[in-house]
Parts: C-alpha cells; sequence; structure tokens
C-alpha cells in the first residue's frame, strides 16, 4: 500500500503511517531499527530496494532522504508505503532550503528507543560522525567503493573514524577474512610476509592490507590485477605460502604449504547480503577500528617526504623491503 | 598453530564466523528419508553459507553397488531439491571433489575396512587431518553393530590431536532399560563429550531464545513462580498423520515419540534454575535438577489422557484414522494423542501443574509453551466489565511462527467499562533471524566444531524416561483402548476432562 503526500511535513507523515499500517491490518509493532538511507533520484530505487530486502532479517522502518535541488522554495514530497514485508519505508523528497536540515524530517520519524543506522549507498561525507544525519545514529554506514574517488573516500573515512562508523568495503571482506584465519588456525609457522593482488583502487584490498599488518605486525605488498575485486591473498611463511587465489569473482583455490589445494566457493556478495551482515551487531566494530587506524597511521607516514621516489623502486608500496621472496608471485603488475 | 595464538583471530571481531577445522562427515543410511531431505540438504547450506572447512568431506555407506559419482548424483538432487540457500553451481564444485561412497551392509568387515582406507585417503588428499564425525541415519536397531563395527576396525580411536564423534537420532531407547543399554553401547566407544544427540525440534535457536528471554530480562523471572503463575501448558501438536511411517510409528507412539524427548526437554528449560554460566555444562546440570523433581501426578487415570485419531476432516482434506493407515494392526492401541500433568517438586513450583500434550491430526501445527498466570487477587471492577478477561498468559512460540505472545486485558473501546482479551505479539521470525539457519545445520556444524551439545547426554534422556515410564506401563496395563478423537481436532474428549477436573482448560493454540 503506497501513499502520496506532497508538499507536507513529518507530522502528517507520521500520522500516513499510522493509517496505513492501521488499514493492512497489523498494528504490532515488531521492528527492532529506523534505516536511513541517504540517496538521490538516481539511486534510490536500488537503494531502498536493498533496504527492504533486509527487512526480513530486520524489520525495519526504512526512511528514504532524497536531496533534490537546493534551490527555490523549500518544501518535501513523501510517500508511505506499507505491506509486503515485515517492515515500512517512507520516501522522503526534500527541496530548497530544507535539503540543509533533513534532520528535522527525519528526527520525529525514528522509532522510539530503537537503534538508528544511517546508509550512504553513493556519495558519503567526508566525516560521517559530524554529518547532521550521522549525528543521530548508532550506527553510520558508508561505502567506498561507490564514491566518487574510492581511495579517497577511505582515507577520509579513516581519518575521521568515529564508534559505529563501518564501511561496506570492509563488510565484503569477510568471507576472505574467515577462510585466512581458518587457513593460520592449520598453519603453525610465523607469517614473515605478504601481498594482495586487487583491481586498482579497490577500497577493500587496502583495508585487507590494512588489517594484516596490523595482525600480523609485516608488510604486506599491494599488486594491481585486473580484478574483478580481490583476486590474490598471499601469506608468507618459512614452510611456503598460505594462499587465497580467486582470479574469477565466484569460486577460489585455498592453498596451504604441503597440501593438496582445495577449492572453496566465494562469491562476491550482493548488497542486501551485505547489509544484512552489518546490522547483525550495532555496537562498535573493534576490528575495523583498529584498521582503519593503522591505515590513516600508516597514510600519514606515507605523506611525509622520503629519499626515494615511488617510481624508482617496484616495491615502494611497502616501506620496508620484504622478509621473504614469494615464489610464485607470477601475475605481478606494477603498483 | 592453535586457535589461541592466530594472530588472525580476535574474540572482538565478531563478523568473522567460524568456520570448522579440516573434517569429513561419514553418513549412514544415505538411502534414508533423513538423510535426503534433511542432512544432505544441511551439509550443502553450510557449504553456501562458507562455514564448511576447505577440503571438507562427504563419505556415504550404504548397501548399494554405487561408485562415486553415483552418490554424488543422489546428493547434487537431494541439494537441489531440499536446500533452504540458492543452488550455486561453485559451491556444488567445492562439495562434490570431496564425496566418496563405500558400498556396504553393517554386518561386511570388508566394508568397514574399505571405510577405513578411504578415511585415511582423504586425510592425504585432502587434508582432513584424521577428524570425522559418523552420524548415524540409520534404524536404532542397528546402533549396536555398527558402533561395535566402528569400534573393531579402530574408526572409533582418534590419534593425536585428531578426533572422532559420533551422532545418534532419536529415539534414545524406549524405555529406561533400553535407553541404558543403548548407553552402554556407545558409552563403552565414544567418550560423552563425543556423542551428540539430535532433538532436531528443539534447535539451538530454540534453547538460546527461551534462556535469553528468561535469564536476559529483569522483568519476567520475579514471577516466574508459584506465586504468579497457576499452571503451564506445553502442547506439540502436528496436523500429519503418521504419513507411511507405520514400522517406525506402530508400538512407540506419541509420549515415547514426542514428550520423553523434546517436550520434557522445553518444560526443563521453562522449569529450571538460572545456571550459573551459559556453558553446556551448567546448563545441563540445572536441567537435570528440575527433571530429578519432576513426577506424573499421583492419580494417573485422573491426570493424563490418551487417543488414537480416527477419519475425519483436516483443513479442507478427508483423511483417514490410524487404523486405516497401512500396515497399522486393527488391534492397535498405540496412542497418537498424549496428554500428562506433571507435578515438579521444588519451592518455586509447588502447586503449579505442568500440563504437556501432543499429538498427530490436530488441528494445526504448533509448538508452544504457554505460561499462565494468576488472576489479579483483587478486580475493583463490576462482575459484568471482566466477564470476558480470561487469565494473564506468556506464550513462547517455538514454531511455525517463533516468536512471543503476551496476552492481557483492556478495555474495549467505546463501552462503558467492558475488559476483553487483547494479544501483543513479537516475532523472531522476522527479528534478528539470520534466515533461520535449520536445527539440523547448527548441529552439524557444532559437531564439526567440537562444540559441546546443547542436545541431551545421557542422564537427561534416562532422568526423561523415569518420568515417563510409570505413565507408559499404567497405559499398557490399561483394559482401555486410547480414546479415539476425529481428525483435525484438538484431541480426545478426556484431555479437557483432565484440565477440568483441576477447574482449568486447554489454551486453543
Ligand atoms: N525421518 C525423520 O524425520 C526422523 C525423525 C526423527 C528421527 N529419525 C531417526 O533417524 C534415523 C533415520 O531415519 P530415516 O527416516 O532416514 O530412516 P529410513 O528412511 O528407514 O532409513 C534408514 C537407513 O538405514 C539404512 N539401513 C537400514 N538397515 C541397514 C543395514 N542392515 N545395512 C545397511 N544399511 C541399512 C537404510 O538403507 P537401505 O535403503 O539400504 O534400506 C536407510 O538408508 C532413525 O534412527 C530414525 O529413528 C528420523
Amino acid at each position: 500500500m503506497k501513499t502520496d503526500l506532497t508538499d507536507t511535513n513529518a507530522s502528517e507523515v507520521a500520522a500516513a503511517l499510522v493509517r496505513a499500517r492501521r488499514a493492512v491490518g497489523s498494528p504490532a509493532m515488531g521492528m527492532v531499527l529506523t534505516l536511513v538511507v541517504v540517496t538521490d533520484d538516481a539511486h534510490s530505487y536500488d537503494a531502498m530496494r536493498a533496504a527492504a530486502a533486509i527487512s526480513s532479517e530486520h524489520p525495519a522502518r526504512v526512511l528514504g532522504v532524497i536531496r533534490r535541488s537546493g534551490r527555490g522554495s523549500a518544501g518535501l514530497d513523501a510517500q508511505v508505503r506499507i505491506g509486503n514485508g515485515s517492515g515500512e519505508a517512507v520516501l522522503l523528497r526534500l527541496r530548497g532550503e530544507l535539503t540543509h536540515h533533513a534532520e528535522s524530517v527525519v528526527l520525529p520519524l525514528l522509532l522510539p528507543d530503537s537503534p538508528v543506522v544511517v546508509w550512504w549507498p553513493g556519495q558519503a561525507p567526508d566525516d560521517p560522525a559530524a554529518d547532521p544525519l550521522g549525528a543521530i545514529a548508532q550506527r553510520r554506514l558508508t561505502d567506498a567503493a561507490a564514491g566518487r574517488s574510492k581511495s579517497r573516500a577511505l582515507l577520509a573515512a579513516a581519518r575521521s573514524y568515529t564508534a559505529g562508523d563501518t564501511d561496506l568495503a570492509w563488510t565484503r571482506l569477510t568471507p576472505w577474512r574467515a577462510l585466512l584465519a581458518a587457513a593460520l588456525d592449520q598453519t603453525d609457522a610465523p607469517v614473515t610476509g605478504g601481498s594482495i593482488s586487487a583491481e586498482r583502487g579497490n577500497p577493500s584490498a587496502t583495508l585487507m592490507r590494512a588489517w594484516l599488518e596490523d595482525r600480523l605486525g609485516v608488510d604486506i605488498a599491494l599488486k594491481t590485477s585486473t580484478g574483478p575485486g580481490l583476486t590474490d591473498v598471499r601469506l608468507t611463511t618459512p614452510r611456503g605460502d598460505v594462499a587465497l587465489v580467486r582470479p574469477d569473482g565466484t569460486s577460489a583455490t585455498f592453498i596451504l604449504p604441503g597440501e593438496a589445494d582445495r577449492p572453496v566457493a566465494l562469491h562476491r556478495r550482493s548488497l542486501p547480503e551485505l547489509l544484512a551482515e552489518d546490522l547483525r551487531r550495532l555496537d562498535e566494530d573493534d576490528i575495523y577500528a583498529a584498521t582503519v587506524r593503522h591505515l590513516a597511521a600508516a597514510e600519514s607516514a606515507k605523506a611525509r617526504p622520503r629519499p626515494a621516489t615511488k617510481k624508482a623502486t617496484p616495491k615502494a608500496a611497502s616501506p620496508k623491503p620484504q622478509a621473504a621472496k614469494e615464489p610464485s608471485t607470477s601475475k605481478e603488475t606494477s603498483a | 598453530m592453535s586457535l589461541h595464538d592466530n594472530p588472525l583471530r580476535d574474540p572482538q571481531d565478531r563478523r568473522l564466523p567460524r568456520i570448522a577445522g579440516p573434517s569429513s562427515l561419514v553418513l549412514f543410511g544415505v538411502t534414508g528419508d533423513l538423510a535426503r531431505k534433511k542432512l544432505i540438504p544441511a551439509v550443502y547450506d553450510l557449504a553456501n553459507r562458507g562455514l564448511l572447512p576447505p577440503g571438507f568431506s562427504l563419505v556415504g555407506f550404504a548397501r548399494r553397488d554405487w561408485e562415486d559419482q553415483d552418490f554424488a548424483q543422489i546428493v547434487h538432487d537431494a541439494a537441489k531439491q531440499h536446500a533452504r540457500t540458492p543452488f550455486r553451481e561453485e559451491v556444488w564444485d567445492q562439495l562434490s571433489e570431496g564425496m566418496r561412497f563405500v558400498p556396504g551392509s553393517f554386518d561386511d568387515d570388508d566394508a568397514f575396512e574399505r571405510l577405513a582406507e578411504t578415511i585415511k585417503t582423504l586425510d592425504a588428499e585432502r587434508g582432513t587431518r584424521g577428524n570425522h564425525a559418523f552420524y548415524l541415519s540409520i534404524p536404532p536397531s542397528a546402533f549396536p553393530v555398527v558402533v561395535g563395527q566402528l569400534k573393531e576396525h579402530g574408526l572409533a580411536q582418534a590419534e593425536g590431536d585428531s578426533w572422532r564423534r559420533v551422532i545418534i537420532e532419536k529415539p534414545f531407547g524406549h524405555d529406561l532399560k533400553s535407553a541404558q543399554e543403548l548407553n552402554a553401547v556407545v558409552s563403552e566407544v565414544f567418550d560423552r563429550e563425543s556423542v551428540f544427540r539430535i532433538d532436531h525440534y528443539l534447535g539451538k535457536e530454540t534453547v538460546q531464545n527461551i534462556l535469553a528471554f528468561r535469564f536476559a530480562n529483569g522483568m519476567f523471572e520475579p514471577v516466574w513462580n508459584s506465586h504468579h503463575i497457576d499452571h503451564v501448558q506445553i502442547t506439540m501438536a502436528e496436523d500429519i498423520g503418521i504419513g507411511g511411517r507405520a514400522g517406525y510409528y506402530d508400538g512407540i507412539g506419541a509420549a515415547r515419540d514426542v514428550i520423553q524427548n523434546h517436550l520434557l526437554q522445553l518444560m526443563a528449560l521453562v522449569a529450571m534454575e538460572e545456571p550459573v554460566s551459559f556453558n553446556a555444562y551448567s546448563l545441563r546440570i540445572e536441567k537435570q535438577k528440575v527433571l530429578a523433581k519432576t513426577r506424573p501426578a499421583e492419580d494417573l487415570d485422573a491426570h493424563t489422557a490418551r487417543g488414537q485419531y480416527a477419519e475425519g476432516w483436516a483443513g479442507g482434506e478427508k483423511v483417514i484414522g490410524y487404523h486405516q493407515e497401512s500396515d497399522i494392526p486393527a488391534t492397535s492401541a498405540t496412542e497418537t494423542f498424549a496428554a500428562v500433568r506433571l507435578d515438579v517438586q521444588t519451592r518455586r513450583w509447588a502447586g503449579v501443574p505442568f500440563y504437556l500434550r501432543t499429538g498427530k491430526r490436530l488441528g494445526r501445527r504448533v509448538t508452544e509453551v504457554a505460561v499462565v498466570f494468576k488472576r489479579a487477587p483483587h478486580l475493583p471492577f463490576s462482575k459484568t466489565a471482566t466477564e470476558e478477561l480470561g487469565e494473564n498468559a506468556l506464550v513462547m512460540r517455538i514454531q511455525p511462527d517463533e516468536g512471543v505472545t503476551l496476552r492481557f486485558g483492556a478495555k474495549v473501546p467505546g463501552t462503558a467499562m467492558e475488559i476483553r482479551d487483547v494479544n501483543m505479539d513479537f516475532a523472531y521470525g522476522g527479528a534478528f533471524v539470520e534466515s533461520s539457519p535449520e536445527a539440523y545445520e547448527r548441529l552439524i556444524l557444532d559437531v564439526l566444531l567440537g562444540e559441546p551439545p546443547l542436545f541431551p547426554q545421557h542422564e537427561e534422556v534416562e532422568l526423561a524416561w523415569e518420568i515417563l515410564d510409570p505413565v507408559i506401563e499404567h497405559w499398557a496395563a490399561s483394559t482401555h483402548p486410547p480414546d479415539a478423537y476425529p481428525s483435525g481436532t484438538w484431541g480426545p474428549k478426556s484431555a479437557d476432562d483432565m484440565l477440568a477436573r483441576d477447574g482449568r482448560a486447554w489454551r486453543r493454540p
């Protein structure tokens, strides 16, 4: 059931929500969170669909905030959608000066008591926690891979990190991280170095590198491949390489020294799957925090002038020389 | 590298799922119903969710002249047809590389030698490292011979850090004596931490939900006692009949099939004291304590009921009665409905009866625990105002739509003062559940991870038989056949009478 409201305000939207709920005959409020999706007209369809898809796992009130042109007179148009799925959705289109005061529309529409998550499916503010919408949320979800400049987005996120921030580029890594952790469960040799290959500018690869460096205390080289996404993570040990290689974006090979290679399914997950994972826990993600702190520290170290220029040495991506050779990195491309 | 010093692991890292270590699952009874409909799909779903270790292998054992590929085909079809998650070729490729088949019957020594070799080869080829779980999806009568063969051929013996585990299905015996015999057979070969008894109606998720509900909240525990609770009703109703499983069901009956395991486990979770911690050991201690103090009501004629479904209309279809099912003897006195009143002799529960009932061909498929509260000691309303007010109730819905319902009185709008019962609902179905992993997925994963089972160990099984044995013996000695009830209804009149004697009535779930 859809209700359109033009030139409206938050209390009329709230009243429309109650009416719509009564009309479909389900006065029960089983919803567990409010999800605010900050998007634009071009991307709102996909984003709202992904948000609706997670409703079966996390019944939510989804508020889509679309900022239109900041010129002209201030105004709000809304569409209330209730019915299919276990949540409800409101699309809020803001015009004129109101585009700078989106929180004034959102605040009265939040579910009582329950947590608020703000998600920027596209370009995110440089400091999400300082954004007026971000400030009302427990959890701020950005997607560095969707921003205009991927590496810049990630760095900005790393510098401005505040408890409750998280990025879908990090969420995308979970299956890789789980397999790598499982691989080290089965290896008793120390890791002395390693490398990552990924599509150019892939923010997940940057995070993977920071995570591995932070956890393992070794330098990890970053190499460019043709993708898709991450294609190769390799950890050097005295016994040989522990590696996870995924050339095609769907299935990978799991390599342990002294054992036969094994295929593992490792497909790239859809947006609803990623969102659902992120909404499962709403407290601070400590490991992400440590990872972005490492990243910010490494970047500011790199920003200081150094004698050798980057182009001169192919291994410039890692500040110190590699501790061990990597025998099987054949498809190395220039970084 | 052990889990503790793996630098990539951190207890704070709660995104990382626990992937089981290198291992294989050996499935006995692959041609059976359970294996094809539940176990194989669960294995596939685990693989799809990325929770199985790389190199995980699945070994089938059956008396069929099959090659590995034939077995793989069976698994493929079962997974495609019954899996919960979408079928993906790459997941299938990962699984199918590790599939092996060993033909043979249970008394065939050569077959078990071949099984031992197959497992050794897997350790070498697939890196399963000597970790193997044996799933006995076979008739309980075959347990002793298979467990004996596993021991004989060294399959139950783990070396070094590796493990061997066994999973057995209910029924765990048919009375106390047979349960003890079964346990003697199994425990001679496997130690208690290596034996997993599955109760698939009571998945770990359900158990944890009940525990969280009772012990994570400050609101319910203070009223969880005889001062406030009048009685408790635990129901597990099925709308289907025995559906061609005469061989399994006849002679067993509803009490042994359901009350002994599922309902008594549920009751223990509802009635037990708060465990000192939520590890499997402390939970077990509390469940055992409460089961040890639980007894059927004195007068078994007055406080038990049993029935058999007769033909009738259920859910818009005409269905046959129990005696008309194929392979059921006309004289069969097996009950398809059972209800008992149990009393828990503790301070908390003195005078609060627990009514347990289960049956086939009842009104609808539902499992729930209803905690019914005492009426308010004084009602400052006129009698007519509260005529339609029932007792407050808190209902924990277990299936099909897991959640909690709170039933209380509210004023009917527009009347002068007219109070009537209303429901307030919470559904787990929507909230949080990671699209509800099947109980079998959880169980298989727990087995491979070596998580101490939340499922019962033999003491609980035996305590449950001690509660039920007097009832079953009483029924067996009776000259009365079970009372017939029309299919699609809520059981025989004797069940209603049983509660009416105590001045109570069954809730319609
Ligand atoms: N199905 C359920 O929903 C369910 C529910 C609760 C508990 N259970 C329990 O789960 C277990 C399996 O149930 P099920 O329904 O799958 O039983 P089933 O359909 O009767 O299957 C039994 C399996 O055991 C095999 N088998 C029996 N005797 C054998 C022998 N001498 N040598 C080799 N194989 C033999 C059968 O192989 P053949 O094909 O060669 O005969 C078949 O694969 C039983 O313990 C049952 O009580 C099942």
